[in-house]
């Protein structure tokens, strides 16, 4: 059995700079993660944030890695976690065997949301993450040309890495519109959050004017009189009016059959047409990687805006089930700037859980909240529009959790 | 070529290559990828055909969390190629259609 005061799992941005702050507070330090470099989705990130300043993952992730060692965590990579239980103390199992910890910072990110579309299990057709990491951290490419199906901050984001890499983007395209499907939008309301995306696509919202995307009915027409070639961002076509109803090859990937769409959704059978591409990506968007936390029988609530079922925490990371702590997408989607500060604050919640309190951490603490505060409302990337609103959310959760068991004590 | 050698924002990568075997042909790697990124580089997107179906299966997520990229790495089945690195002389093979015996009534298909 190994043993530590603080076991984290996950060594991406939250899991890492969380490690760095409980072992500056003193604390023995052990991250886990499955994959064979520490940094997790942050390396696969690569965006310009102003003109010539690239935002670049792999050189974030190298510099908390380093600064994590030289804090004396120890990081063990290829290990998976399978189980985790409290005893006395929380007990971690995983495929490297077992530890032993006073405290447990989940950090387990998140998932790409699969949307199954008619021969999507041809190989070449894979997640628009999937070619992110080909593309930026192995440094393969996913294929010559392709489809992405998708319009959201992160297949825009991608698109562009790709591009840049030299691989060709036919267009980007709505996905088939399924009722059926919880989560999926309309390309109207797909259109609406092209608002949340003026970073990333500033030359498309200039053609479209951003003021007509602010109601329903001009935002119906936009659709209805949508150019046929799209409207292009860095040379790549958007298409809001056409989606991708099938995968097409035998073996492999050999095309995509796109057909118009309405502003509702519904194809028109009379206008569908094949493309020829050698990879398709496809984006359903994220949500959050929680069975650990269910698992360890925390309470969850299902908050949209966060992109789903959130585990009950408060702004300093804590759950309600003593010694467990959360960070990073596991508490919501929003890039890795939030999920930095998130761990750095849970990092000093454990400091003091396993310290006792003191002046100088609880003014650390304050200032890592406000900290949060202020990245959100001036980051760059949001995934949803109401982000916000989902952490407030959660915070009046928290609020009568704590009043309901207090009152249930007594 | 599919490997992006020189890269505007990312400068360049070189590493040291390896062997290893696909179904006992020998293939070249760059030590510290993974299964699927050196099959992918070597123009291999077909990782395996289902048990059941016998369909091509390739990476789907390549983080981990989908499991459709399950190879064999040394005699250990269910290995997932993204997640995995790939080593000089590792033995890797796709997994194969199984048989169905019980399937329409125990009748050969
Ligand atoms: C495919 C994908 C692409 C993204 N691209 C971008 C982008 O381009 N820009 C952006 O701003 N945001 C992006 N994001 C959002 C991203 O989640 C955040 O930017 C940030 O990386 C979240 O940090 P985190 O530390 O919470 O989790 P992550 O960075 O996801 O790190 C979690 C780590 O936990 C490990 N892990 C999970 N479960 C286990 C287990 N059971 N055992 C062992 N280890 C485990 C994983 O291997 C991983 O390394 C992306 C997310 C995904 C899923």
């Amino acid at each position: 059995m190994n043993e530590a005061e603080v076991v984290i799992i996950g060594a991406g941005p939250a899991g890492l700079s969380a490690a760095i702050q409980s072992a500056r507070c003193g604390l023995r330090v052990t991250v886990l993660d499955e994959f064979m470099k520490p940094g997790g989705r942050l390396l696969g990130q690569l965006h310009e944030e102003k003109k010539g300043v690239w935002w670049n993952g792999i050189e974030e992730a190298d510099r908390l890695y380093e600064d994590a060692v030289n804090s004396g965590v120890h990081i063990r990579l290829g290990t998976t976690v399978y189980h985790i239980e409290k005893e006395n103390r929380w007990v971690t199992e995983t495929s490297e065997g077992t530890w032993e910890s006073r405290c447990l910072l989940l950090a387990a990110g998140a998932a790409e949301t699969p949307l199954p579309i008619s021969g999507w299990t041809l190989p070449g057709v894979m997640s628009i993450g999937a070619a992110q990491v080909m593309t930026n951290v192995h440094r393969v490419t996913p294929g010559n040309k392709g489809i992405i199906i998708g319009i959201n901050p992160l297949t825009m984001a991608i698109a562009r890495e790709l591009q840049l890499a030299g691989v060709e983007i036919e267009g980007i395209y709505i996905p088939p519109y399924e009722k059926k499907f919880r989560q999926m939008e309309t390309p109207e309301q797909i259109l609406a959050g092209m608002q949340r995306m003026a970073h990333l696509a500033p030359s498309f919202l200039l053609r479209v004017g951003s003021r007509f995307l602010v109601n329903q009915w001009t935002r119906q027409k936009a659709i209805q009189f949508y150019p046929k070639k799209g409207l292009s961002v860095w040379g790549i076509p958007i298409h809001f009016d056409k989606t991708v109803t099938k995968i097409i090859g035998e073996n492999e990937v050999k095309g995509g059959f796109i057909s118009s769409i309405n502003a509702e959704g519904i194809i028109k059978e009379e206008e569908q047409y094949r493309k020829e591409v050698d990879f398709v990506c496809i984006s359903g968007g994220l949500y959050p990687l929680v069975e650990l936390a269910a698992v360890a029988g925390c309470p969850f609530y299902l908050i949209p805006e966060l992109g789903g079922h959130i585990p009950l925490h408060n702004q300093t990371m804590h759950t309600p089930v003593e010694g467990l702590f959360v960070a990073g997408n596991i508490t919501g989607i929003e890039s890795a700037k939030i999920a930095m500060v998130q761990g750095e604050t849970a990092g000093l919640s454990m400091g003091k859980a396993v310290n006792g309190t003191s002046r100088d951490i609880e003014e650390k603490l304050h200032q890592s909240v406000q900290n949060e505060k202020r990245i959100r409302a001036e980051a760059l990337i949001q995934f949803h529009p109401e982000v916000k609103k989902g952490r407030e959310k959660m915070h009046e959760l928290w609020q009568n959790y704590v009043k309901e068991s207090a009152a249930a004590k007594e | 070529m599919n490997r992006i050698t020189d890269h505007p924002v990312l400068g360049r990568t070189e590493k040291k290559c390896i062997e290893f075997f696909l179904d006992d042909t020998k293939m070249t790697a760059r030590s510290g990828e993974t299964i699927a990124a050196a099959l992918l580089a070597n123009n291999i997107r077909t990782l395996r055909y289902h048990e059941a179906s016998g369909s091509p299966r390739g990476i789907y997520c390549n983080i981990g969390h989908c499991f459709e990229c399950r190879v064999e790495v040394d005699g250990k089945t269910g290995v997932r190629a993204c997640m995995t690195e790939v080593c000089s002389g590792m033995r890797v093979y796709r997994q194969q259609q199984l048989p169905r015996p019980f399937q329409e009534g125990g009748r050969e298909r």
